[in-house]
């Protein structure tokens, strides 16, 4: 007994030393520049996730993307591939092995639609429309399906339960489930086992100021990404001059992906 | 009379024994962690974690918890309780010098969690690893 008491406020002491000697350094760190060196992996690090979302996402901007499918030629996968290596799902991954390929993610595919009359086929890629209305936010039950400010339809996994309601309320079949154990995900792209996945318009590249990596990956020019808000963005203007059209507008889901060419 | 005297003399002993163990169980917790601590503390860490060390080990699950819903509710993404930011610095390296997934057997986050018996869930979802890119990109 009297030994432990000897160590336990002989570790006390040890630990008080420790803290002078903290308390010590981090004064002299705030107090001069020159020795500020030790704080930078962090302070460097801090910043790494910065760029212009200092202040969040805002209703000022409503993110969106136009589709011109005269652009997109049928059998190009480039779109698709790029989400997978951005996000690392699909091929992008070397998990959902035992998956199959009804299970598997797909944040992005391509369809191709035929008009039986004139025979002609177009491809378009099709994704989570992030809609204005998303059906997906509206049966959650725990909230995790959300929509931020700036109109990016999300799933947050730290309370997604994975009951699937919002996969069968999405009209787009823009969503997955995970049903394996997954390892090496990307640290911008989280994503695991038991949670409801989908597009996320690339939301860490927008948060920092670019594109979604489908966008710039599509050397077409078949997609094009910017501010619906925004009267003077490369995207609003192209939209005020072509004709443009909502998939299932009827439904009154009101996407911020908008087609050109169907 | 007797019998409880016995019993409170075995109670007294088994409470000697017991109070010897746990002290003895701290002082190899101690032990062993001021070893692996000092390897395992990670390859990129400063000298200084975003709030002291001992508040840290207590609530860095506050911070987390709190710092998450700004980054993904909201999209302030410059928060002090990143989980990227507490991998990017408490990954250790192996000898090859390919990065160690924080969640291994012996390494920064798993070490105490199992000693705790307390789940680790961040990791089926989060990057176990630095991502050698943004941390470049961070960098420049």
């Amino acid at each position: 007994m009297s030994k432990d008491e000897n160590r336990s406020e002989q570790q006390a002491h040890e630990a008080q030393v420790v803290d002078a000697a903290r308390r010590r350094f981090l004064g002299q760190a705030a107090g001069a520049t020159a020795i500020i060196a030790p704080g930078v992996t962090l302070m460097t690090i801090a910043q790494a996730d910065s760029g212009a979302a200092a202040e969040g996402a805002s209703s000022a901007k409503r993110w969106g993307m136009l589709v011109d499918t005269n652009k997109c030629e049928t059998g190009c996968n480039d779109c698709v591939d790029a989400c997978q290596q951005e996000n690392g799902w699909g091929a992008g991954s070397s998990d959902e092995g035992l998956s199959d390929s009804r299970q598997k993610a797909q944040w992005i595919r391509t369809v191709t639609v035929r008009d039986k009359e004139t025979k002609h086929t177009t491809q378009l890629p099709m994704m989570c429309q992030h809609c204005e209305e998303p059906p997906c936010v509206n049966v959650c039950p725990t909230g995790a399906s959300m929509k931020r400010a700036d109109g990016i339809v999300l799933v947050d996994k730290h309370i997604c339960i994975g009951c699937r309601y919002c996969m069968m309320a999405c009209p787009y079949k823009a969503r997955s489930f995970i049903h394996e154990s997954l390892h090496d995900q990307k640290s911008h792209a989280p994503r695991g086992k038991g949670t409801v996945e989908s597009c996320t318009m690339c939301v860490h590249r927008v948060d920092r100021g670019d594109q979604p990596a489908c966008v710039e990956r599509c050397d077409k020019g078949a997609m094009m990404f910017g501010d619906l808000n925004d009267p003077n963005s490369q995207i609003s203007r192209k939209l005020a001059r072509v004709s443009s059209t909502q998939i299932r507008a009827d439904l009154g889901t009101k996407p911020s992906i908008r087609y050109s060419g169907i | 009379m007797v019998l409880s005297k016995k019993l409170k003399q075995r109670v007294g002993i088994l409470a000697v024994v017991f109070t010897a163990l746990m002290g003895f169980g701290s002082a190899a917790l101690s032990d062993n962690h001021g070893g692996k601590h000092e390897r395992a503390i990670g390859a990129n860490a400063g000298d200084a974690c975003v709030k002291e060390t001992s508040w840290m080990r207590r609530n860095h699950m506050e911070l987390l918890k709190h710092d998450r819903d700004r980054t993904l509710r909201q999209g302030i993404r410059p928060v002090e309780g990143s989980i990227k930011g507490c991998v990017d610095c408490h990954a250790n390296k192996n000898d090859q010098g390919a990065f160690i997934p924080v969640d291994a057997e012996g390494e920064f986050c798993s070490g105490c969690h199992t000693y705790t018996a307390v789940s680790l869930d961040c990791f089926e979802c989060h990057a176990t690893k630095p991502d050698v890119s943004r941390v470049k990109r961070a960098g420049k």
